[in-house]
């Protein structure tokens, strides 16, 4: 799974570090999405690709990776 | 080309051609439930046309995905003079005062939400857990004291967020009273624009006397913190007014409202009472079902075509939330309360740039307080009959005026 983050875009809503606090955070200062983990386990993707749906800005972009061992989900 | 969308069998339109009126009665006896035309015109056609009282025709969007999708959509515009009212004629819509970021778009919009988001972030506003705990003690401890029956909005429902939001603001709690009453006609849609011009103008002279004795002597709040920004005195004055009004009106209608709604489903409230670790989820299934405030407006741009429909530059579309969040092509069953269930996604924080600012401080209040409210009291009761609860019907946020409640002593 591959993260790409729009910071231009974020609104600081926190819907990411509410739905996947393992892969996304908020920087203190200014509110904005922080990547905690580029390729997180396949134990979080589920909450990333959600977060990535529920982000107001549209500010995350999530793509799934053609990595050896990485199962393909529909 | 078509000429006459109307006649074209590509849109649903022309099964439905006539602009409906926007629906505002609630089914009787269902006072957590949306007017039940609203189901009915979402199913026909999730966008279509819609009357307005100044003679404009516009669109309604009451699909969950269609109102999504426009919330997002940088082609509309959330500029009030852009816009259109729902209600009533009111004529031309001034523009946003300064500080009411609301009714900005993009960079202006901007500006302003990039002073504030760093503030209002998960962490943040879970650090201040404790305190909303610690007060929501003492609001407990004051029903206790006086006894059933309590007015539950006025000891409970409004002290929470309205404490908290001075505290986060830097504005004396003392004033309460002062903020309570103004905030209530600002948001009263029976008010004259007099009495409103008012009620605003005694919030602006308050926060701009506030504004500048923060800046001669900053204290550890956020107005004060602000004042080291590019924000004029009147800009920052502005943001105090719109932000107090957010705090001190939003999460207080879903307290008061929400233990109506769950004193209305008692093996809801007993779900709740017993598992304390339901409380994030109910939350947001109290936000989706209840979605007290709605719904917005938005003004298209520039010509946009959505969800097989024709929006023209300068119409107007009101999103209904409340009907989005009932969308059974979303939600299982919508029109159940069911705190079990997975109600995120819902659009009751709004969406796109402008979603709720403070939805992470609210997410904290009513997790914690309404656990705290059912471990208290667990025989928790309406005081009167249910139908004699005065609702808010004419109110910008939805919600009860009072609520009597009471409960065995132990």
């Amino acid at each position: 799974m591959d993260i790409t983050l729009h910071r231009d875009r974020c609104v600081g809503a926190g819907m990411c570090a509410l739905t996947a606090p393992g892969v996304f955070d908020q920087d203190d200062e200014d509110g904005r999405v922080v990547l905690l983990d580029t390729k997180p386990s396949p134990a979080h993707h589920a909450a990333a690709r959600l977060a990535a749906g529920l982000c107001p800005a549209a500010a995350i972009t999530v793509t799934a990776a053609r990595e050896p061992g990485s199962s393909s989900t529909p | 080309m078509h000429n006459e969308p109307s006649t074209s069998p590509v849109h649903d339109a022309a099964q439905h051609p006539e602009p409906v009126t926007l629906p505002t009665e609630r089914p009787a006896g269902c006072p957590f439930d949306p007017p039940a035309e609203l189901a009915q015109l979402r199913e026909e056609q999730p966008l279509r046309r819609l009357s307005f009282p100044d003679g404009h025709t516009g669109w309604l969007a009451t699909g969950h995905s269609v109102v999504r999708s426009i919330m997002a959509d940088p082609r509309f515009s959330a500029r009030y003079e852009l816009l259109h009212y729902p209600l009533a004629d009111v004529g031309d819509i001034p523009p946003a005062p300064p500080g009411e970021f609301l009714g900005l778009d993009g960079l202006e919009h901007t500006r302003y939400r990039r002073l504030l988001m760093g503030k209002f972030t998960v962490r943040r506003m879970r650090q201040l857990t404790e305190r909303v705990e610690q007060f929501t003690a003492e609001c407990l401890d004051a029903m206790e004291s006086h006894g059933g029956p309590v007015d539950l909005v006025e000891t409970f429902a409004q002290p929470i967020p309205g404490l908290m939001i001075c505290e986060l603001l830097g504005v004396p709690y003392a004033e309460r009273d002062f903020f309570q009453e103004h905030v209530t006609t600002l948001f009263n849609q029976a008010a004259s624009e007099e009495e409103r011009g008012t009620a605003m103008a005694a919030m602006m002279e308050y926060l701009q006397g506030l504004v500048l004795a923060k800046r001669a002597e900053p204290t550890d709040d956020l107005l004060s913190d602000l004042t080291t920004s590019d924000l004029t005195d009147e800009e920052l004055s502005g943001v105090g007014v719109f932000l107090l009004a957010a705090g001190f009106d939003t999460t207080a209608n879903m307290l008061g409202l929400g233990t109506f709604a769950l004193l209305s489903n008692p093996d809801q409230l007993a779900a709740l009472r017993d598992d304390p670790g339901l409380a994030e989820g109910a939350v947001e299934e109290l936000m989706r079902y209840l979605t007290v405030a709605d719904p917005t407006l938005r003004s298209a741009l520039e010509d946009v075509e959505i969800a097989g429909q024709k929006i023209k530059a300068g119409e107007t579309v009101l999103l209904s939330f409340q009907a989005a969040n009932r969308d059974p092509a979303k939600f299982l069953e919508p029109d159940r309360l069911d705190l079990h269930r997975k109600a995120t996604g819902h659009v009751a924080f709004g969406h796109g740039p402008h979603q709720c600012l403070g939805q992470q401080l609210a997410r904290v209040e009513m997790a914690v307080a309404f656990p705290a409210l059912l471990t208290r009291f667990p025989t928790l009761r309406l005081a009167v009959p249910a139908e004699e609860v005065p609702f808010r019907a004419n109110m910008n946020i939805y919600g009860v005026h009072r609520l009597l409640v009471t409960w065995d002593k132990e």
